[in-house]
C-alpha cells in the first residue's frame, strides 16, 4: 500500500483514477489542479504523484518543476498523464523532472500496471 | 469499463464534458468579438479533456472526433494558423457535433451520423488532408533476436527523476535469463560520493527471443537519462517471433459493450454537482445538532424544574439547527441561472445573422440561484421570448436608425431576488408590443369585443391567450404555433408568472416570477370541516369575509361575487373535494381570493388556520396525480394536507363551467 497523489482537473478521470487505485489498496489524495497539489504535497509523505499535463490555474509540467525542488520529493515517482498526440509533452515533462508518463486513454488495469512497475 | 463501480465516471464524464463544451462555445463567441488568445488556450484546454476522457471511458468515436477539433486548435495555439470566422464557425459546429454525440451516447445511440461524419471531414479538410493524423511516430518495427546484449549506463542525476536503475533492471529480469555485470568504472571515492546519484553502469545479456521494442519499452522513460545500447547477441540462433499479442482487443470490446450497457441503465438519473464549502457547512451543521441532542438528552436522566430554562435554550437551538439544516440542505438544488444564460450567445448570434438585426446581450445576475428543477425547465420558456425579442421586438438597422436610435438593439437577460421570488426579465430596447395589431388580432379572434377602455398591461395579457401570434408574416424562427400562453403554461406550472410591459418604440420587458424552491412553499393552511388545505402565499391577493347579498347566482349554477369592479367566480372548497362538515352559508365562511394561470377565483372555506411552510410531498409518486391537488405536507400534528394547485382549479373550474 502506498500514498498516491493524484492530480487532474476532469472530475471523471481523477474520479477514476482515484477508485481504481483505492481498490488496489492504496490510500489517495485528489487535487484539481498544479497549485492544489502542491499544497496537499506540502503535507508530505507521497510515495507516488499522477498528474495530468493540462490543467488550469497551474499546469502539470510546472507543478513537476516546482516539486523538484522541494527536497522531500527529490526521488519520488511523478508520472504524467498524458495524451498521445502530444509526444513533445512527454519530453518536456521528463525534462521538468518527471519520472514517467502513461498516456491517455488507459484502463484500470494499464494504470495498476504502470503502478506496480514504480512502486515494485 | 468493465468494473461497475467505474461506471459512475463516466457519467461524471458527460457531464464535465457537456460543461466543457458550454466553454468552449461562449469561448469561441467572446472570440469571435475579439477576446484576447486566453481564450484559445480554454478553448483547447477543455477539447483535450473530453479527447482524453472520451477514450477512457468508452467513447472511441467522440475521442477521435476531438482529437480534429484538437489538431486544428493546436495549429491556432501555436501560431501556425491565425482563428478567423470560418474557423470560429466551424468550431462552433463540432461543438453542436458533440453535444449531440453526448445526447446519442445517454440514449444508447451509435455516436456518429451523418452530421457528425460531415463536420468530422470539413476539420481535416482544413487542415488540409483528408485522412485523421496518425498520433506520434510509428514505433520502429522491432527486429527479433535470441538473446540481446544492452549496455546501460545511467546519467548522474537519474535517481532524482523517480527512476531507479534497480527497478528497470528488475523489470528486464520480467522478459527472461538476465546475466548482468555491473561497470564500476565511475564509482568515486567514497569520501566523494554522493549517494542521490548514479554511479553505476550494466552490461546486461538477456536470454530471452523478444523483439526489441519489448526492451526498449523498459527503458522508454529513461531514454534522455541514460546512454542505452541494445544489439542482439551475435551468435544467438533467430527464432521466429512470439505470436503477437492479440489478447487484449476482444477484451477491450467487451469492455465497451458492458459500458455501453452500464450507460443506457444510468442514462435516466440525474445528479447535482455540489461545491464543497455548502457540505461543510452541513458537516457544521449536523455537528452542532449532534452537541444539541447530546445536552438535550442528559434530561433523559435528571429532569429537575430548575434546569427548565436550560430545557428551553436546548429546544430554540434545536429549533435554529433544524432551520437552518434545512435551508443548506435546500440550498444544494439552487443552482447558478448561468447555465441557462450561457446558451443565449450562441443563439442570438446566430438568430440576428439569419435576420440582419445587430444585437448586443446583456447578461446581469447570472450568479443568481434557482432551483434545479426551475433551472431545468425555465430555459424553453426563456429561448421562446429571447427568440421572440429578436424577431418581433428589435428592429432592422435601418429602423432603428429611422427611430434615431443606435443600429444595435439591446437584448438584456437579468435574474435576482425579489421578496420570496425570483425575477428573470428579459428586456429589449425595440419597438414595444403594437397595441393596435395586438387589439385587432384579439377582436379577429374573438378574444375581446373592443379595446376601448383596455388598460395597457390588459393588452399586454392578450398575447398570453392561446393561439395569439402577432407576426405580420410568419418567420421561419416564431409563430411555430408555440405561442406565449405556452410560456405562460411552463411558467405556471413552475409555480410563477410571468407579464410584459412595454412601452411604443422603447422596448418590451418579460418579467418572469419564479419561486424559490418547489421542495417548500410558503402557505396559509385553511380549514374545511375537518380537512386542511394549503393555499400557496404568492398566488394569494387577499382574503375576505363576504355579505349574504354580495353573492349573485348566475345562470348554469356559478356563483359569482364582485371584487374591486370585477365579478370572480366562487370555488368552494367542500364542494371540490367533497369535504364533509364544512360551512355552507357564506357569511359564516371566507373567500380566499387567488389568481393562477392569468384569471382570479375566490376559494371559499371554513377560516384560516394560519401561515406556515409547507415541505411539499408528491402525490403522485405516493398515490396518483389528483386534479387541482400540485402535493400534499405533513402537518405539526402528524396529519395530512393537501396543497392546492391553483392554476389546476382554476382550469378544472373552466371545463367545468364549459361541460
Amino acid at each position: 500500500m502506498a500514498k498516491i497523489l493524484a492530480v487532474d482537473d476532469s472530475a471523471s478521470m481523477r474520479g477514476m483514477v482515484a477508485y481504481t487505485l483505492r481498490g488496489a489498496g492504496h490510500e489517495v489524495t485528489e487535487a484539481e489542479n498544479g497549485q492544489l497539489a502542491l499544497d496537499a504535497a506540502a503535507a508530505g509523505g507521497f510515495d507516488l504523484v499522477l498528474a495530468d499535463v493540462n490543467m488550469p490555474v497551474m499546469d502539470g509540467i510546472s507543478m513537476v518543476r516546482e516539486l523538484r525542488t522541494r527536497p522531500a520529493y527529490k526521488g519520488v515517482p511523478i508520472l504524467m498523464l498524458t495524451t498521445e498526440s502530444h509526444t513533445d509533452k512527454k519530453m518536456e515533462g521528463k525534462a521538468a523532472g518527471a519520472t514517467g508518463w502513461l498516456v491517455k486513454p488507459f484502463d484500470p488495469d494499464q494504470l495498476l500496471a504502470t503502478v506496480k512497475r514504480v512502486l515494485g | 469499463m468493465s468494473n461497475a463501480g467505474l461506471a459512475q465516471f463516466q457519467q461524471v464524464f458527460i457531464e464535465e464534458s457537456l460543461e466543457g463544451l458550454d466553454t468552449m462555445e461562449s469561448s469561441l463567441l467572446a472570440l469571435d468579438e475579439g477576446g484576447d488568445g486566453e481564450l484559445v488556450h480554454t478553448i483547447f484546454r477543455a477539447a483535450h479533456s473530453i479527447k482524453g476522457g472520451a477514450a477512457t471511458f468508452g467513447f472511441p468515436e467522440m475521442a477521435s472526433f476531438t482529437h480534429e477539433a484538437e489538431s486544428l486548435l493546436d495549429e491556432v495555439r501555436g501560431g501556425k494558423r491565425a482563428i478567423d470566422k470560418p474557423i470560429i464557425e466551424l468550431m462552433l459546429r463540432s461543438v453542436d457535433c458533440l453535444r449531440g454525440m453526448f445526447d446519442r451516447a445517454r440514449a444508447g445511440e451509435p455516436l456518429n451520423d451523418a452530421t457528425s461524419d460531415g463536420v468530422r471531414g470539413e476539420l481535416a479538410a482544413m487542415m488540409g488532408r483528408e485522412a485523421p493524423a496518425q498520433a506520434g511516430p510509428a514505433r520502429r518495427a522491432g527486429d527479433q533476436a535470441g538473446a540481446w546484449m544492452i549496455q546501460f549506463k545511467p546519467h548522474a542525476g537519474m535517481l532524482a527523476s523517480g527512476n531507479d536503475p534497480l527497478r528497470l533492471i528488475r523489470e528486464l529480469a520480467g522478459l527472461g535469463e538476465l546475466v548482468v555485470e555491473a561497470d564500476l568504472s565511475r564509482l568515486p571515492a567514497l569520501a566523494r560520493l554522493d549517494p542521490s546519484e548514479c554511479h553505476l553502469g550494466w552490461s546486461i545479456e538477456l536470454k530471452a527471443p523478444v523483439r526489441r521494442e519489448d526492451i526498449a519499452a523498459v527503458f522508454d522513460w529513461v531514454e534522455d537519462e541514460c546512454d542505452l545500447s541494445i544489439e542482439p547477441k551475435p551468435t544467438a540462433v533467430v527464432t521466429p517471433a512470439p505470436a503477437p499479442a492479440a489478447a487484449p482487443a476482444p477484451a477491450n470490446i467487451a469492455d465497451a459493450a458492458a459500458a455501453r450497457g452500464t450507460r443506457e441503465a444510468s442514462a435516466e438519473s440525474s445528479s447535482v454537482r455540489v461545491a464543497i464549502d455548502k457540505i461543510d457547512s452541513m458537516i457544521n451543521l449536523v455537528g452542532e445538532l449532534v452537541i444539541t441532542q447530546a445536552m438535550l438528552d442528559t434530561f433523559r436522566e435528571e429532569f429537575d424544574p430548575s434546569r427548565l430554562p436550560l430545557l428551553q435554550q436546548g429546544l430554540t437551538q434545536l429549533a435554529r439547527h433544524a432551520r437552518e439544516l434545512q435551508e443548506s440542505v435546500m440550498g444544494i438544488r439552487m443552482l447558478p441561472i448561468a447555465s441557462v444564460f450561457n446558451r443565449f450567445p450562441r443563439l442570438v448570434r446566430d438568430l440576428s445573422q439569419k435576420l440582419g438585426k445587430q444585437v448586443k446581450l446583456d447578461l446581469h445576475g447570472e450568479q443568481t440561484e434557482l432551483d434545479k428543477t426551475v433551472l431545468e425547465k425555465i430555459g424553453d420558456p426563456m429561448v421562446h421570448l429571447v427568440r421572440n425579442a429578436i424577431d418581433h421586438g428589435l428592429e432592422v438597422p435601418e429602423k432603428r436608425r429611422a427611430a434615431g436610435k443606435h443600429e444595435m438593439g439591446t437584448l438584456k437577460l437579468d435574474a435576482f431576488h425579489r421578496g420570496g421570488n425570483i425575477v428573470v426579465e428579459v428586456s429589449d430596447d425595440g419597438a414595444g408590443l403594437n397595441r393596435e395589431a395586438i387589439v385587432r388580432k384579439a377582436v379577429e379572434r374573438g378574444l375581446i369585443k373592443s379595446g376601448d377602455g383596455l388598460s395597457d398591461e390588459a393588452v399586454g395579457d392578450l398575447i398570453f391567450q392561446p393561439g395569439f401570434s402577432t407576426a405580420e408574416v410568419t418567420t421561419d424562427l416564431s409563430g411555430r404555433g408555440v405561442g406565449m400562453d405556452v410560456v405562460r403554461r411552463n411558467v405556471s406550472d413552475l409555480g410563477g408568472s410571468v407579464v410584459v410591459r412595454s412601452k411604443p418604440a422603447q422596448g418590451s420587458v418579460f418579467t418572469i416570477t419564479l419561486p424559490l424552491t418547489l421542495a417548500i412553499i410558503d402557505g396559509l393552511t385553511a380549514a374545511v370541516g375537518e380537512e386542511r388545505y394549503i393555499v400557496p402565499l404568492v398566488s394569494i391577493i387577499e382574503s375576505v369575509q363576504l355579505k349574504p347579498d354580495a353573492l349573485k347566482t348566475v345562470a348554469g349554477g356559478g356563483e359569482l361575487f364582485r371584487f374591486r369592479g370585477e365579478y370572480l367566480p366562487v370555488l368552494r372548497l367542500h364542494e371540490l373535494f367533497g369535504c364533509e362538515g364544512a360551512k355552507r352559508t357564506i357569511e359564516d365562511g371566507l373567500l380566499i381570493v387567488v389568481e393562477g394561470d392569468g384569471s382570479r377565483v375566490g376559494l371559499f372555506v371554513d377560516g384560516l388556520v394560519g401561515q406556515q411552510q409547507a415541505v411539499v410531498k408528491s402525490l403522485e409518486a405516493n398515490y396518483r396525480r389528483v386534479q387541482g391537488v400540485s402535493g400534499a405536507t405533513i402537518l405539526a400534528d402528524g396529519s395530512v394536507a393537501l396543497i392546492v394547485d391553483i392554476a389546476g382549479l382554476v382550469r378544472l373550474h373552466g371545463r367545468r363551467k364549459a361541460a
